[in-house]
């Protein structure tokens, strides 16, 4: 089976990417440092071809209502042009996916979840939307670019054209620009301030081109990890899956409380009513080696935890990991690296935001 | 692109093999396998001890994935490099030279025989890119 690949395929081995399968996209893992491209996004400005994620438009006159029933967080919160992140929950009140959800106008949303549950979330609205006056499409001639950094919103303002320039001037945190060739989020996967710009496949390359000449450093989705990893954000598949439940990993802010008409509500009352039993934690350890996906925690009391996301955090230089624990997890806890048990410590997320260290 | 020297041994996982004035050998890990991990951020140096060949004796940490060092041959780990403990990155910028990893004091010289050449090595990793 030949792999998929984005409009900027070409763009990326032109910049010497290393290119790698990425749940079937043949992606940039880096253009040569991954800590390069990471420090670049954290002092500087950095952009990322994130054209592999699904976007899906969504319309009709029960899209709202659709959209209450379907996702955990509260889309009644959203005014035109702004964006709210939530958890999609199967009836179990586990995690199907997690999405960023724009609101254009009234029932007329844009939606954006991960590549690899593609198939799985498509089917899922598929199920879902029946009973509803409503209707969605999946976007794949949209490129989606991320540009991240300090520094994004200015390099973004020099090369973009004057009309957007001057709505981008203006955008605050966690809304669109919704244009005719440009629709424009201040939005990302970083900790850092940027945007993610969705332009037509036909723009895409011109506009990375453009982005470059600006010294807009290309950057892989290695240094994606450690930047998201770093500001405590979760990635599907590894801080939470179709078995976790949201409230107990670290998002029972994006599970609206008040009504229970939404999938996975019912779990949710369930579980509070029988009692949450673990939480999300940041871990850091203190003396050298690297924290990975599925090391073992335990405390002193015996009671234990799983790191799910784990890596080097080039910030911090030390490393460091997101962490599923019983709820009662003590303080002096070790972790399991092969035949090693070695101290680390608690910490809140998150770990670095807006590129200040918290620990 | 990847480059290997002439005058060192290989094998199959990596590893180069130098044969020092003294009859000990120096290891590291390829140029080809530093590439293919990334930015390395921790080395777990091997135990000075005796192993057998192919034992795991050690780890290489990059950002993305960590990775086992084995001992390509059967002897004792008289060295290992102590700067890898505070610069890591050595194996990124210099795999044959201050990447170097351990020594080992070898049981028996014929075993060297068995190592992959230089002209071996540069076909296994020309067929795994194919």
């Amino acid at each position: 089976m030949s792999m998929n690949k984005t409009c900027l395929h070409q763009a990326h081995i032109d910049a010497g990417a290393k290119m790698v399968d990425f749940g079937g996209w043949d992606m940039p893992i880096n253009y040569g440092s991954q800590i390069e491209e990471h420090h670049a996004v954290r002092k500087d400005k950095g952009m990322f071809d994130v054209s592999h994620m699904t976007v899906i438009d969504l319309s009709g006159n029960e899209s709202e209502k659709f959209l209450l029933k379907l996702l955990a967080n509260d889309v009644r919160k959203l005014i035109d042009g702004k964006a709210l992140y939530s958890t999609m929950l199967n009836n179990n009140g586990g995690i199907i996916d997690d999405l960023i959800v724009y609101k254009r106008s009234t029932n007329n949303y844009r939606i954006v979840v991960n590549a690899a549950t593609r198939e799985k979330d498509l089917a899922w609205f598929d199920q879902q939307i029946t009973d509803f006056d409503a209707e969605f499409t999946e976007m794949p001639q949209l490129a989606m670019i991320a540009v991240q950094g300090p520094k994004a919103i200015a390099a973004c303002l020099e090369v973009l054209p004057e009309d957007i320039s001057q709505q981008l001037s203006e955008l605050k945190k966690f809304c669109a620009i919704d244009a005719e060739d440009y629709f424009i989020g201040r939005t990302g996967y970083t900790g850092e301030d940027g945007v993610e710009i969705l332009i037509s496949e036909d723009n895409a390359t011109n506009l990375w081109n453009k982005l470059l000449k600006a010294e807009v450093k290309p950057c892989g989705l290695g240094a994606r990890d450690t930047l998201r990893l770093e500001a405590g954000m979760h990635l599907y598949g590894q801080d939470m899956n179709d078995d976790i439940s949201p409230l107990e990993c670290g998002l029972a802010w994006t599970v609206r409380k008040e009504d229970v008409d939404f999938n996975g509500a019912e779990a949710m009352n369930q579980l509070r009513q029988n009692g949450i039993t673990k939480k999300m934690t940041g871990v850091v350890l203190t003396t050298r080696g690297i924290l990975r996906h599925d090391q073992q925690l335990v405390d002193e009391n015996g009671l234990t935890g799983i790191i799910t996301s784990g890596s080097f955090s080039p910030s911090t230089e030390v490393a460091i990991a997101m962490a599923i624990v019983d709820k009662n997890f003590g303080s002096e806890v070790k972790v399991q690296i092969r035949k090693k048990e070695l101290p680390v410590k608690l910490v809140k997320l998150p770990f670095v935001r807006n590129g200040v260290s918290n620990i | 692109m990847s480059y290997v020297l002439d005058n060192l041994k290989y094998t199959e996982s990596h590893e180069w093999i130098e044969k020092l004035d003294n009859g000990n050998v120096r290891i590291g890990i390829t140029e080809h396998a530093q590439s293919a991990l990334g930015d390395i951020v921790f080395v777990e140096l091997p135990e000075e001890d005796s192993y057998a060949t192919g034992d795991e004796c050690g780890v290489v940490e990059s950002v993305k994935t960590a990775s086992d060092i084995y001992t390509p041959i059967a002897g004792t780990i008289v060295a290992v490099n102590d700067a890898l403990e505070d610069a890591p990155e050595l194996i990124n910028e210099s795999p044959y030279d201050d990447g170097w990893i351990f020594e080992m004091e070898v049981d028996n010289a014929d075993d060297l025989d068995d190592l992959l050449t230089a002209e071996e090595y540069r076909n296994s990793i020309t067929e795994d890119e194919d």
